[in-house]
């Protein structure tokens, strides 16, 4: 099946002289969702401003649904609901005229009944007299949500959707995407809460720099970068580690009362056995033992540190 | 063409004028009610006629022209440049719409308000002086005209904008002079003739003096040179906008 998004060779250089993305290519497929990781400054945003058509690429393309973002705008931007990053709302707009607003914008007729579920499945609904000005800042955020969704998209671009919101919404963000992604919608989600990305999304992309530096199904990668570290509590704490465990690559802890080792599970030894059989060689007495898996979190920090 | 969107921009446009009610209806008419008494009564009642017009109708057209350019300018740049402010703006590019279509929801709105609150000084008008139109349509197709092409002008000045200083600098430095200067208040031939030759550089005389042409048939410039002058202006702000359609100048950078 061909892809819902198609970015090939995407440059983005504002005026400025400001190189934002640097060759950037990526299908993303339909029905899924993708999230986008990096720090700030990364070029997620621009990347998500070329595809919604709000910023002009410098160079190369993108394909929505098969159409062209430049040239075939009205197609794509059909099929597109955007969730900036920043607050922006008409202060004095309601929330009902402000999302109904939205869904004209997109060339759909009036449909009230589409409006209202929206507004309810987001916990909106007995605020659509209210003035956005009224709001909090969670609330907005919500309104935000409905306004992209009020068109219907097939895919819908998150831009870092739960900075700053509480964990309510966040629960109840999360559950509005796992029905969206029911009906096949297609999600790019960017977050810094690594966790996040951990939890919902099926693929992770890492962005720094302006480039993509790697996308990848989730579990294929956190078996391929996933590392697990074996903690080794002592009995008694040693003072340094003894001369004939020297080639492992051992870390001393807790005052000497815990040694941590670092294997890859996808490595054809762990080295496990023979470090346990050395230690039992050294005398070496162990209290408990705990293995741990590393985090999405601490593969970004090496790949983005590792390259930075 | 997103007729649903030019639909929604305009009405979302309209709101907010029903909800700024008092400042941007009642104000403008209070504003040109104290003109009339002003000159109309108080000054008028000592100037005799001119060219056969007395004075208070004779300013009249004028006025009308002051209010119309200013709330046209003022609603057009304001209507765009609100959303770039806020951010907003976001959903009007992400949207399925040409910039026709946003030119379209945006200076219709614009044109709209400034011609309800022309219209609406006009019968304010009505009550202070005897007024008679000598060719409605005449009268009709220059208010519209106007009131166009200065909302089309305010959009420009709203997308070119980057603070509120420099919105509003158009509508409030530069519009004044020109209006006032532009024979709203006297015609031009009353000035010494080196005056009256810089006069014609301004290109508001043109638009007073044809409006008020097809009120009492009297004008300082031919009301056909008038049209003419409407039309070019008109023509020069379509070609910039759209050079600014395509290079996305301070939209999509």
């Amino acid at each position: 099946m061909a892809p819902i998004v198609s970015v090939s060779n995407l440059v983005k250089t504002y005026a400025s002289g400001f190189q934002a993305l640097k060759d950037v290519s990526l299908d993303i497929e339909e029905g899924e969702i993708l999230a986008l990781l990096g720090p700030n400054g990364a070029g997620k945003t621009t990347l998500i401003s070329i595809i919604c058509g709000i910023v002009n690429p410098s160079s190369g393309t993108v394909l929505v649904g098969g159409h062209d973002v430049v040239k075939d705008f009205r197609a794509t931007r059909s099929m597109i609901g955007l969730v900036p990053q920043e607050l922006t709302t008409d202060q004095f707009e309601t929330v009902w005229n402000t999302v109904s607003f939205s869904r004209g914008l997109h060339g759909k007729k009036p449909n009230p009944a589409h409006i209202e579920k929206v507004l309810k499945d987001l916990s909106l609904f007995d605020k659509k007299d209210n003035m956005l000005r009224e709001l909090s800042g969670g609330m907005k955020r919500r309104v935000l949500i409905a306004k992209a969704l009020s068109h219907e998209p097939r895919v819908l671009f998150l831009d870092e959707p739960t900075a700053g919101v509480d964990v309510n919404l966040r629960k109840d963000m999360w559950k509005v995407v796992e029905k969206l992604r029911e009906t096949g919608v297609t999600i790019i989600l960017t977050t810094h809460y690594i966790e996040e990305a951990e939890e919902i999304a099926d693929r992770v992309g890492v962005i720094n720099g302006g480039k993509i530096l790697l996308i990848e199904q989730k579990k294929d990668l956190m078996k391929k970068l996933g590392r697990k570290q074996l903690r080794i509590d002592l009995q008694e704490p040693l003072p340094a580690i003894p001369e004939t465990l020297s080639s492992y690559d051992l870390k001393i802890e807790d005052d000497g009362h815990s040694l941590i080792y670092d294997y890859d599970t996808s490595g054809e030894r762990t080295g496990i056995t023979t470090l346990l059989t050395a230690l039992a060689e050294a005398g070496i007495r162990l209290k408990d033992i705990s293995t741990r898996q590393s985090s999405l979190e601490d593969i970004f920090v090496e790949l983005v540190g590792a390259r930075a | 063409m997103n007729l649903e969107a030019v639909k929604s921009i305009y009405f979302f446009e309209m709101a907010r004028t029903r909800r700024t009610l008092l400042q941007s209806v009642v104000s403008p008419v209070i504003s040109t009610s104290l003109y009339f008494i002003v000159f109309g009564a108080a000054v008028g009642s000592r100037i005799q006629e001119i060219d056969g017009v007395s004075y208070g109708a004779f300013i009249t057209p004028g006025l009308i022209m002051l209010t119309l350019l200013t709330q046209c300018i003022g609603n057009g740049s304001f209507g765009i440049y609100f959303p770039k402010f806020t951010g907003t703006v976001y959903e009007l590019l992400s949207s399925p719409v040409s910039m026709t279509e946003i030119v379209l929801g945006y200076v219709g709105a614009a044109a709209t308000k400034g011609m309800m609150i022309g219209l609406i000084i006009l019968a304010t008008a009505w009550m202070f002086v005897d007024l008679s139109i000598a060719h409605p349509f005449v009268m009709l197709l220059f208010f519209v005209l106007t009131a166009v092409t200065f909302s089309l002008f305010g959009f420009i000045i709203g997308i070119w904008a980057k603070d509120f200083e420099q919105l509003n600098l158009i509508p409030m430095l530069v519009i004044p002079p020109l209006v006032f200067l532009g024979g709203s208040f006297y015609s031009v031939n009353m000035l010494p003739p080196f005056w009256q030759a810089v006069s014609h550089f301004n290109p508001v005389l043109y638009l007073i003096s044809g409006f008020r042409w097809s009120f009492f048939e009297i004008a300082d410039v031919n009301p056909v040179v008038s049209f003419a002058i409407i039309i070019a202006f008109l023509a020069v702000l379509m070609g910039l906008l759209t050079w600014i359609f395509k290079t996305g100048y301070r939209l999509r950078n």
